[in-house]
């Protein structure tokens, strides 16, 4: 599959949209779509029966620091009705790094999203479960930008937070007194 | 011991057999945490065979073991589960670190690993290497013993 004549006709399919067809060493067809119609590129590109890349194979991005814009989130797309491989960009700004979530379209994006946002501090908007991945959840920062210091020194934490409200743990408390006394 | 029998006994100190006791069968918590496991789970099979120096019963709970042997890099994470490990182990109990990763973060040096385990818990024995072969960690057990055996009771 051509870029420049995938372009075109996704053009034909999503007004409005912007597209950019991009030359790649590997010869894998890839092209940039533009932030604000991911999610209605995610649809076609999911539901058109000339397409159906039903198969979201990756989710992750690269961040170009000091470049602006600054990452590009690169999805990577398999059809498996026609043996399709589908390589999506989107570049976003530093100061504005969101999208809209595509974790509707394909669900395997939910924890894709989540490592993207836990690493890079990329927001999905609509993310049905925006918790970090992959660090302790009071993490501060985003570990895989440039401009994170590699070497950080702080103590480490030997306890974890209560994983339950101050109410919840008394109410447990006082049900395991209960069913000792019994 | 100035004491003479005529049937065959030994006298002894209570401390010396307490000692003894808890130097010959150091039993190990499961607790592998990267590749020094593997080496560790070497030295507690039959080709290494750590059972000479009655450490093998690896436990799976803490609450049955004596040692923990911090086998791998720690993250920061993870560090908050090996120190409520290490609290459920009932007294005495004693820390092996296993590795360059586990002793002084090794190769990683870098925001995700915890610089050294001794920062969590307090460590007995370090054994150096990256992995240490079986034989190290049988000679930082076999340390582990003599300073058990050290170990007053009072």
């Amino acid at each position: 599959m051509d870029s420049t004549t995938l372009v075109a006709s996704l053009q034909e399919s999503i007004a409005g949209a912007e597209f950019e067809s991009a030359a790649s060493v590997d010869l894998q067809t890839t092209i940039y779509a533009s932030r604000d119609h991911v999610p209605a590129v995610a649809r076609v590109l999911r539901d058109r029966p000339d397409l159906r890349f039903a198969f979201l194979a990756e989710l992750t991005a690269v961040d170009f620091w000091p470049r602006e814009p600054r990452f590009e989130l690169v999805y990577i797309l398999v059809s498996i009705e026609h043996r399709l491989r589908l390589r999506m960009k989107v570049r976003l700004h530093g100061e504005d790094a969101h999208v809209r979530t595509v974790s509707d379209v394909w669900p395997a994006a939910n924890w894709l999203e989540r490592e993207v946002w836990d690493l890079f501090g990329i927001v999905f908007d609509g993310h049905p479960d925006p918790r970090r991945l992959l660090m302790p959840e009071d993490w501060e920062g985003y570990p895989l930008r440039k401009d994170y210091p590699v070497q950080i020194k702080m103590t480490p934490r030997t306890s974890e937070p209560l994983q339950v409200t101050e109410q919840e743990f008394r109410a447990n408390l006082e049900k395991d007194r209960l069913a000792r006394r019994e | 011991m100035g004491l003479e029998f005529d049937i065959p006994v030994l006298t002894t100190t209570v401390e010396k057999m307490v000692q003894w006791a808890r130097r010959s069968s150091i039993w190990p918590v499961t607790f592998g945490l990267a590749c020094c496991a593997i080496e560790m789970m070497a030295m507690s099979c039959s080709r290494y065979d750590i059972a000479r120096f009655g450490a093998e019963v690896f436990r799976g709970s803490p609450r049955q073991s004596d040692l923990m042997i911090v086998a791998g890099r720690l993250s920061r994470k993870m560090a908050p589960a090996l120190r409520r490990i290490y609290d459920q182990m009932p007294e005495p109990k004693w820390v092996i670190s296993m590795g360059a990763c586990a002793s002084i973060g090794g190769v990683f040096d870098n925001y995700a690993l915890v610089q050294g385990v001794d920062q969590i818990v307090p460590v007995d024995v370090y054994v150096p290497g990256c992995p240490p072969r079986p034989e190290s960690l049988i000679y930082g057990i076999v340390q582990l013993q003599r300073k058990i055996a050290q170990q007053h009771l009072s």
